[in-house]
């Protein structure tokens, strides 16, 4: 199988701080693959740096024979790249329904995922449509930030933190959705902190510190010692 | 009767405030730019009516929509050419530069035309007017009004109802995240400057259609603008337009107490205006 998403030596900057010492990551299509580490540790900054907020300064992101660290934010989506912000980072002016056709704003053409298949996959969603994106619950609002970022038909969904301060019982509802995203063809990355999540949902795990991955494996492989070594930086033995 | 008279004129006259500041609430609305050269937009585009129809003799009217394109395309290069380079985080940069394209302008036109004050020959619809009631209302100052109106439901029905206002309101929300949705803010702010011109060169049509103009107008309507869009709250077209209102009403009542009280008039509404309610009158909700 051929590599969808290909990150070589990938290092970033925030101004003179380097936050990403020569990353290399492997995302193969249809794959589901978990990025843990703890605060800090670079997850957000690498999900940026693919995405195009981030700046890159060295390495290369290469989606599908098609390099990407040289373009603007809006072009990496409309080449197939979406990503679930952490927060959320619903738009405020907007209702759940806009908030959720702006996630098609650039895309051209049809694709699995329309506004009642989304529906379909968060049936609350529907009842709020007219709603606020902002006025809605946590967990909701994280349905609605995923939709939105379903919209574009992405084939790689980065998700950012999908259970940063919500419930369990709320977790699990929201990744009850992925078997269906799977299913649609898309490729997906999860950064979490909750590794039991993550463990979970991915075919690959990587673990990561200061900048750097430490750790990598199928999540059946990779013992509960080595990934507590590697997420909190204690030597191994 | 002559506060029925005053009232309605006060009200056509607030229309021609809004149609002023429509423009201005667009561009600050959504890229959080007070463009301080926006009332020398407007005289440039009467120039620019008045040119097309010395050109073509064309009445005013129909050479303000060939001036539309035009200033439609100057939207754009003033945009992508000048403003996005100077938006950021820091406020001072976009309002010094276009306080030097102010006075750019101002003085462009002041080598091109001269000082002298020119108007819009529209013609004898200028003098007729229609019987209402008690009153008699000017044709003019009622098709201003309508258009100011119609001006203002036709940037609320593009803010609301198409995916470019979402864009236009996403972007104005969260410009990273918009990034994140294919949105290009730079285009975005350009096409939404571009459309303020366009709304700008309406103004202009019926600035030089009302009174003189010459190249040093442009100040004061920024001035009735600004505080138009204050009133109306920051960001709100229909506030924009109530603002509009309640300046024309104040300077109409003003005028009709003493006639050098008319300025003073508008003025002391807009402060008036602001002790009771210092962010407008309908302020959105997330500002």
């Amino acid at each position: 199988m051929s590599a969808l998403l290909q990150l070589t030596a990938l290092t970033a900057h925030y101004g003179d701080f380097q936050a990403l010492f020569g990353v290399d990551l492997t995302l193969d299509a249809g794959q589901t693959l978990a990025i843990i580490g703890a605060n800090g540790a670079g997850k957000t900054t690498l999900m940026r740096a693919i995405t195009g907020i981030a700046r890159v300064t060295g390495g290369s992101v290469v989606l599908d024979g098609q390099r990407l660290d040289r373009m603007a934010a809006s072009d990496i989506l409309r080449a197939g790249v979406a990503m679930v912000p952490e927060g959320r980072r619903l738009f405020p002016s907007l209702t759940v329904e806009e908030n959720l056709r702006i996630g098609a704003y650039a895309r051209q053409g049809g694709g699995f995922w329309t506004l009642p298949r989304i529906y379909d996959l968060f049936p609350v969603l529907r009842d709020r449509r007219n709603h606020p994106g902002t006025a809605l619950s946590g967990g909701q609002q994280q349905m609605v930030a995923i939709g939105r970022a379903l919209m574009s038909n992405p084939r790689v969904l980065l998700c950012d933190e999908l259970s940063l301060g919500l419930a369990p019982v709320v977790i699990r509802e929201i990744y009850a959705a992925f078997p269906a995203i799977r299913a649609s063809g898309t490729a997906i990355v999860v950064v979490e902190q909750d590794i039991g999540q993550a463990l979970k949902v991915a075919d690959q795990v990587h673990c990561m510190m200061e900048g750097r991955i430490t750790l990598s494996g199928a999540p059946a492989s990779l013992g509960r010692a080595a990934i507590h070594d590697a997420y909190f930086g204690v030597r191994q033995a | 009767m002559i506060w029925l008279d005053t009232l309605i004129q006060g009200l056509m006259l607030g229309g021609l405030y809004a149609l002023f500041a429509a423009g201005l609430s667009l561009v600050f609305g959504i890229m959080r730019l007070v463009n301080l050269a926006h009332g020398d937009l407007i005289v440039l585009g009467a120039y620019l009516i008045l040119g097309i129809g010395t050109a073509t003799g064309l009445n005013p009217f129909l050479a303000a929509a060939l001036a539309l394109p035009p200033m439609f395309a100057l939207g754009w290069l003033l945009q992508t050419a000048l403003l996005n380079r100077v938006l950021g985080e820091d406020i001072l940069p976009p309002l010094l530069v276009t306080f030097g394209l102010s006075v750019v302008i101002q003085n462009a036109l002041l080598m091109g035309f001269s000082a002298d004050s020119r108007k819009l020959p529209v013609g004898p619809v200028e003098a007729q007017s229609l019987p209402l009631g008690p009153v008699n209302l000017g044709v003019m100052p009622l098709v201003t009004f309508v258009s100011a109106v119609a001006v203002i439901f036709g940037l609320n029905q593009l803010f609301y109802r198409t995916a470019l206002g979402r864009a236009f309101r996403a972007t104005s929300d969260d410009p990273v995240t918009a990034q994140l949705m294919g949105i290009r803010p730079d285009r975005v702010f350009a096409v939404a400057t571009s459309i303020a011109l366009v709304v700008a060169t309406i103004a202009a049509l019926y600035l030089g259609a009302r009174a003189n103009f010459d190249p040093a107008t442009g100040p004061a309507r920024l001035l009735y603008a600004f505080e138009a869009v204050i009133i109306g709250g920051l960001g709100s077209l229909w506030g924009t337009l109530a603002g509009g209102l309640v300046i024309g009403l104040a300077q109409a009542f003003g005028a009709a107490l003493n006639p050098e009280w008319q300025i003073l008039a508008g003025h002391l509404a807009f402060v008036a205006v602001l002790l009771v309610r210092p962010r407008g009158l309908f302020p959105r909700a997330n500002d």
